[in-house]
């Protein structure tokens, strides 16, 4: 079998699609490539698609949220983790999305696999994937209120009770009073 | 009340006390479950075969599967959201408790995953004594699943032997970390201890013992016709469309897909070592049983080189801004007091970066993703579990199929809940 030789998928998606890549970033070995959120299905495809790329896989989608302080471009990442077979390496596709509009295009069409890995990203961080064919909550309860990956949302310790506190912790606990 | 469709075909039913909505499922299940004609069944989330606490909504057209909605989220437990509070060592604790049947997978995948992040070196020792625990915990997995595998299918035999292996196993986990299950052996640097003197000897008769007991499950079940007609031509996946659903591990394997991570990029030196990467053709449950048949077999040849090979030395990196010192130097040294001090109370810090790791767990790959905030805690940590990819899969393999086939293929992608809902 005729195998081409692997493509630096900079330079590939440059010269497909130039203005696609907003940044590129390398740490310990990892290649970031970071693009605008209407770009993720394109970008994907096409590097899922062309002869010396091949990234076949989608191993992960991964939302993180810089809030409250972050020096990136929006609150929200999110990272499709992709891998090649044919070649055996992996890269990150990254794309940033803003609190008040967090709307990524959906990757089910290019994997039908990806339909778990957004809803779970719909589910915790709030994410929405615009097409995606069943948005619904996967993990959390229908009637869930928020998305608690965020780092906003509280952990839900137990306030440590102290005499001053006590009557003020009593009001919001669960038990039926009177 | 709700407005319905009445039944119009099949059983009559006293719906007055009815509360919900058809509605809702429109889309998801086909127009012939509005009118009655096909029936939904609530397939656990207490059903025996659903090994965990897996609902499935079947669409049944007499005893054929015409649909198969999964419903997870029952054994959701917000670890990836408890780690962000805690320093990296001591998230290693919560990791065990995802996938409880492989829970020295998960703390390598976190482990690696925070190496990776600070850059920490493992010594050689301790390289080797992971993959001993590894390739332990994949036997051991492979035991449970055979177990329930098999005692789905009817035959119960079997289940009692794995189990009587099985717990060799946990003993010689007791032996390193104390605890048969969740050791959390593994830290970021190596392991938690050195391996006791009567570790190594209890290893060599478990490799002396096993071999004959893997003839013995196959004798049991490989060439046994009930099994085989249960197994054979039942929940194919083709190889591409295993890829595009995320399938990976043995099940990916069983569609003859040779993609083994300890073999693709290897970890933990996983390179030094001589072993197959047995692959099916078929992709049905039967290429997926003798796979993981196999797999044991191999992981003995690993454990084997890898006490033959097993290096003297450091079995946890000595790099004391990130290990913290034996608690026989803190009599001596102000400067391990310190280090002790200042590890156990605040932790390490990260840099405020991004990596991913993936290693192959018993299950499939299991991928690590860690994003560090500069200081001691994680700002994100995420788990891409095999589970539950495969999980999502099983529609995919189960349509058209009869119901009893059903419970043979979630056996045979051997699904955990814990490790799907996290």
């Amino acid at each position: 079998m005729n195998i081409p030789d692997p493509l630096d998928p900079v330079a590939a998606l440059n010269a497909a699609h130039p203005d696609a890549i907003k940044d590129t970033k390398t740490f310990r070995d990892e290649l970031t490539i970071i693009i605008e959120p209407q770009d993720v299905p394109t970008v994907l495809r096409y590097l899922r698609d062309t002869p010396g790329l091949i990234y076949n896989y989608l191993s992960d989608i991964s939302p993180v949220d810089y809030y409250p302080e972050y020096d990136r471009p929006a609150r929200f990442g999110v990272s499709y983790h992709i891998y090649s077979m044919l070649y055996n390496r992996r890269l990150r596709v990254k794309t940033f999305v803003e609190e008040d509009e967090p709307v990524v295009p959906t990757a089910t069409t290019i994997w039908p696999g990806a339909n778990w890995l957004e809803r779970e990203a719909h589910d915790m961080m709030g994410i929405v994937f615009d097409g995606h064919p069943d948005l619904r909550r996967l993990l959390m309860p229908a009637d869930w209120d928020g998305h608690p990956h965020r780092r906003d949302y509280p952990l839900g310790y137990e306030t440590i009770q102290f005499s001053f506190n006590v009557e003020e912790i009593m009001k919001h606990k669960p038990f039926a009073k009177e | 009340m709700a407005e319905m469709t009445a039944p119009t075909t099949g059983p009559t039913t006293d719906m007055s006390q009815w509360q919900g909505s058809l509605d809702e499922l429109r889309g998801l299940v086909s127009d012939r479950a509005m009118t009655g004609e096909t029936m939904l069944l609530n397939m656990g989330p207490h059903h025996p075969s659903t090994h965990g606490v897996l609902r499935l909504l079947l669409e049944l057209d007499g005893e054929e599967v015409v649909s198969c909605l999964p419903d997870v989220g029952f054994l959701h437990t917000g670890i990836e959201k408890n780690i962000e509070s805690k320093t990296y060592e001591k998230g290693v604790t919560l990791t065990d408790r995802m996938d409880y049947l492989a829970p020295m997978s998960n703390n390598m995948a976190f482990n690696l995953a925070v190496e990776k992040l600070v850059d920490l070196d493992v010594p050689p020792r301790g390289q080797v004594i992971r993959v001993i625990c590894l390739e332990l915990t994949r036997i051991q997995s492979h035991l449970v699943w055979l177990g329930t595998h098999a005692i789905d299918m009817g035959a119960m035999s079997v289940f009692l032997y794995c189990f009587r292996e099985r717990e060799r196993i946990l003993d010689m986990f007791e032996m390193l970390s104390g605890q048969r299950m969740m050791g959390s052996y593994f830290r970021p640097g190596g392991v938690w201890r050195d391996l006791r003197p009567e570790f190594l000897p209890a290893l060599e008769d478990f490799l002396d013992y096993f071999p004959a007991k893997i003839e013995d499950y196959e004798k049991l079940l490989t060439s046994n016709p009930l099994w085989l007609d249960r197994t054979q031509g039942v929940g194919i996946i083709e190889p591409d469309v295993a890829l595009a659903w995320g399938v990976s591990g043995p099940s990916l394997r069983g569609s003859g897909v040779n993609w083994d991570i300890r073999k693709a990029m290897p970890y933990s030196g996983y390179e030094n070592y001589e072993f197959n990467v047995p692959l099916g053709e078929h992709g049905d449950v039967y290429d997926r049983y003798i796979i993981r048949i196999q797999e044991m077999r191999e992981s003995l040849k690993i454990i084997r080189q890898a006490i033959d090979n097993l290096p003297d030395g450091p079995f946890r990196s000595e790099n004391r801004k990130f290990v913290p010192p034996p608690r026989t130097e803190l009599g001596q040294s102000m400067e391990a007091v310190i280090h002790h001090f200042k590890l156990w109370t605040e932790g390490f810090s990260a840099p405020d970066d991004e990596v991913f790791v993936a290693i192959e767990s018993p299950r499939g790959e299991i991928g690590c993703y860690i994003h560090g905030t500069g200081g001691t805690m994680p700002r994100k940590v995420r788990f891409k579990t095999p589970s539950f990819m495969h999980i999502q899969a099983i529609p995919v393999m189960s349509e058209g199929h009869m119901i009893a086939d059903l419970v043979g293929i979630i056996g045979s992608v051997d699904i955990v809940l814990g490790d799907c809902d996290r």
